[in-house]
């Protein structure tokens, strides 16, 4: 048990840390494109606003649709939202848990974008140079005599270190936009911590048996998705190997039984013969493509209902508690399979 | 591998040393923030103090509630301040136990962060370059145009070439930075002597064996939720694979007869198939299952595992023919 204990939470740690180590890595790949992005400010002053504030919200939309595109749970959620109701209800709030979740993870590499962006501030220099009033740092008489056109010009020049002469004036006005610049970075860090901050401390005050139910399912969802999917593959490979096995059988005129002989015969323990019964249960009794096709329109037109047949579920304890009936089977049984399993004879004896 | 593993096993059953390292994971992050930001004074007097203290002050609070969120505790402790009270009855000293140890930790990386720029200084120097009086030093810079608030306002500035020939900007930064190093390491030496004396004080006010009992059922709590996880988790795979597989049991064409085998020509089962059953519990419905999640919050079971702890075990004994004994686990 502690062995499945530990392989269970690496699996687990490991489908949800795999979801963490992709928004950490586009986290990381967006702080690393900006360093490497050589932003070139136009220094024109039709165009200076347009770049700079162009570059702090474009890519930031680009990254948040990134992290939608290589979400492997995007496709679960709309598979939940279009499929027809059929035997099992559609619970809406599911669906708005699912959404959330996918935007939290999508929302972490553009925020990673936009803070770098504000904190090096040489977009918002670019796009507000035009707008300084350069009496506030010192008695300069630059822009005395020049026109309205002139004098935006010059002013859209200052993000340029080669075309504006002045160098003071170019340091102090750089210096002055770009506190202003890291101020509303700081004051954007601090806005989306704090409300991660109220919806993961202060949650818990609202409907938390709610929320409970909605992780649940919706994590049921997911493991759904994956246990149908690998179900599929398994069994398309038994019927392969099972539809390739009957055709060289057919080719070679030799008829073969497949069905399992009655238990104890001395030929039974052939490799092959194993292999083959384990194929064929692995079938699951879906021997022909319409049914298989019928199988894969259905899960999707008509998903079955969350309720487990009490048969499949207690088969074994029917067995172990029915002892009447099974007393002559297991007399026969015994005297002809001497490897009988263990659960035919129960006895309880309590510790009391 | 095997050492790895049991490293884990050793950090995942304390949950009070996984807690400590997500601290100081995040305190060395506080740390690698302050050095990799670009502090950028803007140096004009009506901007230097707002624009220093916010950086000295933002930030912490940043990272402060960073340290709220990471911690496991806190959701521990707001689900059980606000449970109902249901079957187990409400512990308020664990919850204040919780609350304290959490906010310990919240806290150390924001000192972290102020104790970083007192030491480093940068931030002192901008905020009160223009508060220092001029005279105690020489060589101020007075045939620029400008008044003598403009010109300290400027001293954090390096590149400014008003003080290209003087020796007046490094002696006003340094100062300005011996007081900001002064400040700093009493505020270091106030937290450390304040941290020893409530060490050696707290065992004269506090009862030992109520604390020990606190920080039991603070773990268990912890651990509690952990397992309830991770059963969720179990659970629904089972569940999925179960509903998977009687799906396409379903879809047979023939019709098949559901009785229940003659014993003899029972299929061997794989016995991973029956630890999977076992795994369910008897839940197999939705509404079980929804049921079970509403129980779990609004009446958290009671304290007690005697029943399971000491459930009659089935017992297998094996005769022959004769009826007589060859094996028995009784």
């Amino acid at each position: 048990m502690d062995k499945f204990r530990m392989m269970f939470q690496f699996l687990q740690s490991n489908q949800e840390s795999f979801m963490n180590g992709i928004c950490g890595i586009m986290a990381l790949a967006s702080a690393q494109m900006y360093s490497a992005f050589e932003f070139s400010c136009p220094c024109m002053p039709e165009y200076n606003y347009t770049y700079g504030i162009g570059l702090l919200f474009i890519p930031t939309i680009w990254f948040f649709l990134l992290g939608f595109v290589m979400n492997n749970n995007v496709s679960a959620l709309t598979d939940e939202w279009k499929r027809p109701t059929g035997k099992r209800t559609k619970d809406p709030t599911i669906l708005r848990y699912m959404f959330c979740s996918i935007t939290q993870r999508s929302l972490i590499a553009p925020a990673v974008w936009v803070s770098v962006t504000l904190m090096d501030g040489k977009s918002f220099l670019c796009a507000f140079s035009i707008d300084l009033d350069l009496d506030k740092f010192g008695n300069y008489s630059l822009l005395t005599g020049l026109s309205e056109v002139e004098k935006l010009r010059l002013l859209a020049r200052i993000p340029c270190k080669e075309l504006f002469e002045h160098h003071e004036i170019r340091e102090a006005a750089s210096r002055y936009i770009k506190c202003i610049s890291q101020a509303c970075g700081w004051m954007f860090l601090l806005m989306i911590t704090f409300m991660a901050f109220l919806i993961r401390a202060i949650r818990p005050c609202f409907s938390q048996a709610a929320f409970l139910k909605t992780k649940y399912w919706s994590h049921y969802i997911e493991i759904e998705r994956k246990m149908f999917d690998d179900t599929c593959k398994e069994h398309a490979k038994s019927f392969a190997k099972v539809c390739i096995h009957q055709y060289f059988e057919n080719i070679s005129g030799e008829i073969r039984s497949f069905h399992h002989h009655r238990s104890g015969k001395g030929d039974s323990d052939d490799e092959d013969e194993d292999s083959r019964r384990s194929d064929e249960e692995k079938l699951l009794g879906i021997r022909a493509q319409d049914d298989m096709n019928k199988v894969l329109w259905n899960w999707h037109a008509s998903k079955p209902a969350l309720a487990l047949r009490k048969d499949q579920v207690d088969g074994e304890n029917n067995g172990r508690l029915n002892g009447e009936a099974n007393g002559a089977a297991n007399g026969f049984a015994k005297g002809h399979t001497p490897d009988v399993e263990k659960r035919e004879w129960a006895v309880y004896y309590s510790k009391v | 591998m095997e050492r790895l593993k049991l490293v884990l096993q050793y950090f995942q059953s304390k949950s009070e040393s996984i807690s400590n390292v997500i601290c100081i994971i995040l305190a060395l992050v506080s740390v690698k923030l302050y050095t990799s930001f670009d502090f950028n004074c803007p140096c004009l007097p009506q901007y230097n103090k707002l624009y220093s203290l916010g950086v000295m002050i933002v930030p912490p609070i940043i990272l402060f509630f960073l340290g709220v969120l990471v911690n496991r505790h806190t959701g521990v402790m707001m689900d059980e301040w606000m449970r109902p009270v249901g079957n187990r009855s409400k512990n308020p000293a664990v919850v204040k136990y919780l609350f304290s140890a959490m906010l310990q930790r919240a806290m150390l990386a924001p000192m972290v962060w102020i104790l970083v720029t007192l030491l480093d200084g940068k931030i002192f120097i901008c905020a009160f370059s223009v508060s220092v009086d001029p005279a105690l030093f020489s060589g101020l810079p007075n045939n620029t145009g400008l008044d003598v608030i403009k010109v300290m306002a400027k001293v954090p500035c390096k590149e400014d070439i008003i003080f290209r020939n003087s020796s007046f900007r490094k002696a006003v930064s340094r100062y300005v930075r011996c007081y900001s190093q002064a400040v700093g390491w009493s505020i270091l030496l106030f937290l450390i002597v304040l941290g020893a004396i409530g060490r050696l004080v707290k065992p004269y006010f506090d009862d030992h064996a109520a604390s020990l009992q606190t920080r039991y059922w603070s773990n268990y709590l912890d651990v509690e939720q952990k397992l309830f996880d991770e059963t969720c988790v179990l659970h629904a795979r089972d569940f999925a694979r179960k509903c998977v597989v009687q799906f396409f049991e379903d879809m047979r064409e023939d019709a098949v007869l559901r009785l229940p085998h003659p014993l003899f020509v029972t299929n061997p089962k794989v016995e991973w198939e029956d630890e999977e059953e076992e795994r369910l519990h008897g839940v197999s419905k939705q509404e079980q299952v929804d049921q079970l999640l509403n129980k779990w919050y609004y009446n958290k079971p009671e304290l007690d595992v005697t029943r399971i702890a000491h459930r009659p075990k089935s017992c297998v004994t094996w005769e022959d023919r004769n009826g007589k004994t060859l094996y028995s686990d009784v």
